[in-house]
């Protein structure tokens, strides 16, 4: 595609000696997009709209916020109900989180499906699995902030995690902290960090656009865009579709926001932290759930390894996993929508995260809904095995073995057939 | 620079000295680059007033038999417990090889009365419940951490649960008989 020309004289002048305008022109409005692409395309701008929000409302609860062990909590009390509208951007900054977790869920499950991990598109997976990774580590330090009971007792348990590695465990933690416990050093540190994070993640974002716009966006059918005739430019018509989308998804966030701002969180930590008591029950924020769920899962040895080690090297190849699958994945049919069997474990897969998520939220000796006699132990131990079954063996397996539907031999032709049928 | 014509074999002893050179002046910057950063590496490490705190004197003279206190020591609770007879037999009866973590209580303890822990569940941080009186002592009659359900014995030793160690002893000195210094 040739550079624009620009009438304005100014914009040429600028353009000219820095072509960002026509950067832009290329990746926000004439980009070719696929023409059938569905509302789950929907979710990856979504997500960059609560990064920016998360960005905007974090730089003014900065503004009275105080990181000192003795001052956090009542900082963050006096937002709620001194600051002008502290209440407002602090509770649009804490459900963020969790709108962005969503979006970000959403997005990966749609990839999933799709199969847009695959070949050409295997460094755009890798980058938005850094991007998770960083969100992941963001949210968690963020979490500690505010310095309630939650905060405090999740930042100890979290950290400790790293003090399974044998060796380099006990001092790597200490390292961590910056003290011989969770103190202010650690809290210090951490809100340091929340705020840089953010801003890798925007770098991080930036590549995963370019990553996209080198490769093209997958779409529904899995097939690439082969003639002029299969996509759309980006403006008017994704621009659009993202703006709508966009409309009904803050009628979500806000209904949140401003009716219910504490569901997602939980009541302990507007209890000041108290390194002398531990509340009954430690459990992390929900997006948390399903890695809690495989870390607890393991209490058993294998190997001599023990089963703390076990159960952190566990959670954290529950993610690293999915850097390889580009190569466990087999099919060469990308989209699910073609591939009958695989279909169903996808699903089965997408069950076996809400699982992991209900039993990560459940005490291990507590009953699976209720079930007598079977224990939420039992049943993150099972769902564990199907998480990493689901990767290893399914992927690898249903991809040689299955018998794929016919492939539309273009976007063009599935999108007329599918009109002739409606 | 010269400017003579080289033959082939020449350019030979003039192209390892280069490697060498490109070799030695990147081990230069890598190993510079890693000396440069340690400072900030370390900074972020206990800093000197961290460990000016570390550590603290508890008076012991109130601390009835079969009572237990917690003393902060380095930000985290430390649990002295002053053990009754029946505790310290308790203790002692447990055959070794019974233990996740092998430990006898000699090795535990400078005077047996006097049970010195860090109150840190080796697991994953929590504080075991059971130093105040009424609270749940889990089954060994030591302490029980409600965060995954680890049970400590007389000895502070992991009895059942996922915590892999014993509690942590200190290191302490005992100053009179009724004081003692930890750290
Ligand atoms: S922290 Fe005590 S059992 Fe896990």
């Amino acid at each position: 595609m040739s550079a624009p020309q620009w009438n304005n004289k100014v914009v040429k002048w600028v353009d000219d000696r820095l072509p960002v305008i026509s950067m832009l022109h290329h990746s926000a409005y004439e980009y070719p997009t696929p023409k059938n692409l569905s509302y789950m395309w929907n979710f990856g701008s979504l997500a960059g709209f609560v990064l920016v929000t998360m960005i905007l409302t974090g730089i003014f609860l900065v503004m009275n916020y105080t990181p000192h062990t003795s001052m956090a909590f009542e900082s963050v009390e006096r937002i709620m109900r001194d600051v002008n509208h502290g209440w407002l951007i602090r509770y649009i900054h804490m459900n963020g989180a969790s709108m962005f977790f969503i979006c970000v869920f959403i997005h990966i499950f749609r990839g999933l499906y799709y199969g847009s991990y695959k070949a050409p598109r295997e460094m755009l997976w890798w980058i938005g699995i850094l991007i998770l990774l960083a969100m992941m580590a963001t949210a968690f330090m963020g979490y500690v902030l505010p310095w309630g009971q939650m905060s405090f007792w999740g930042a100890t348990v979290i950290t400790n995690l790293f003090s399974a590695f044998p060796i380099i465990g006990d001092p790597l933690v200490t390292w961590l902290w910056g003290g011989f416990s969770v103190d202010n050093p650690t809290l210090n540190r951490f809100f340091s960090l929340h705020y840089l994070m953010p801003f890798v993640i925007l770098g991080l974002v930036v590549l995963h656009v370019w990553a996209l716009h080198s490769v093209r966006s997958n779409n529904p059918t899995g097939v690439e865009i082969k003639t002029p005739q299969d996509s759309i430019p980006f403006h008017p018509y994704y621009t659009i579709k993202d703006l709508f989308g966009l409309g009904v998804f803050l009628i979500f966030f806000c209904a949140f926001v401003f009716f219910a701002p504490d569901y997602l969180g939980h009541p302990d930590n507007y209890i000041p932290a108290n390194p002398l008591v531990t509340p009954p029950h430690i459990v992390p924020e929900w997006y948390f759930l399903p890695f809690y769920a495989i870390l607890r899962s393991i209490d058993f040895t294998i190997l001599g390894i023990p089963a703390k080690l076990l159960g952190v090297l566990a959670m954290f190849a529950s993610i690293v996993i999915l850097f390889v699958i580009p190569w466990l994945d087999t099919s060469k049919v990308r989209s699910s929508k073609f591939r009958p069997v695989y279909k169903w474990f996808f699903w089965l897969f997408v069950i076996d995260t809400f699982i992991l998520g209900y039993c990560g939220a459940k005490a291990p000796d507590d009953y699976f809904m209720g079930i007598p006699g079977l224990k939420v132990i039992v049943m993150g131990q099972l769902s564990t095995l199907y998480y990493f079954v689901h990767f290893l063996v399914v992927m690898p397996l249903v991809g040689k073995l299955e018998r794929t539907k016919p492939l539309p031999a273009s976007i063009s032709e599935s999108v007329l057939k599918e009109g002739a049928n409606a | 620079m010269s400017q003579t014509v080289h033959s082939s074999g020449d350019h030979q002893p003039d192209e390892n000295r280069r490697d060498f050179l490109t070799l030695a002046t990147t081990a230069v910057g890598v190993v510079g680059t890693g000396v440069a950063l340690w400072p900030f590496v370390d900074s972020m490490n206990p800093s000197k007033d961290v460990l000016a705190l570390a550590s603290v004197e508890v008076n012991l003279a109130n601390i009835a038999v079969g009572q237990a206190v917690k003393v902060m020591w380095r930000g985290k609770p430390v649990f002295i417990r002053h053990r009754t007879e029946r505790e310290i037999n308790e203790a002692n009866e447990v055959a070794l090889n019974e233990l996740v973590d092998p430990q006898a209580d000699d090795a535990r303890v400078e005077k047996k009365e006097w049970l010195i822990v860090v109150g840190v569940c080796t697991h994953l941080g929590c504080i075991p419940m059971g130093t105040a009186t009424g609270e749940a002592r889990g089954d060994y009659d030591g302490w029980y951490c409600p965060c995954h359900g680890s049970h400590y014995d007389t000895s502070g030793r992991i009895r059942r649960g996922p915590a892999p160690k014993n509690l942590e002893v200190p290191t302490y000195t005992f100053l009179t008989d009724t004081s003692v210094r930890i750290g």
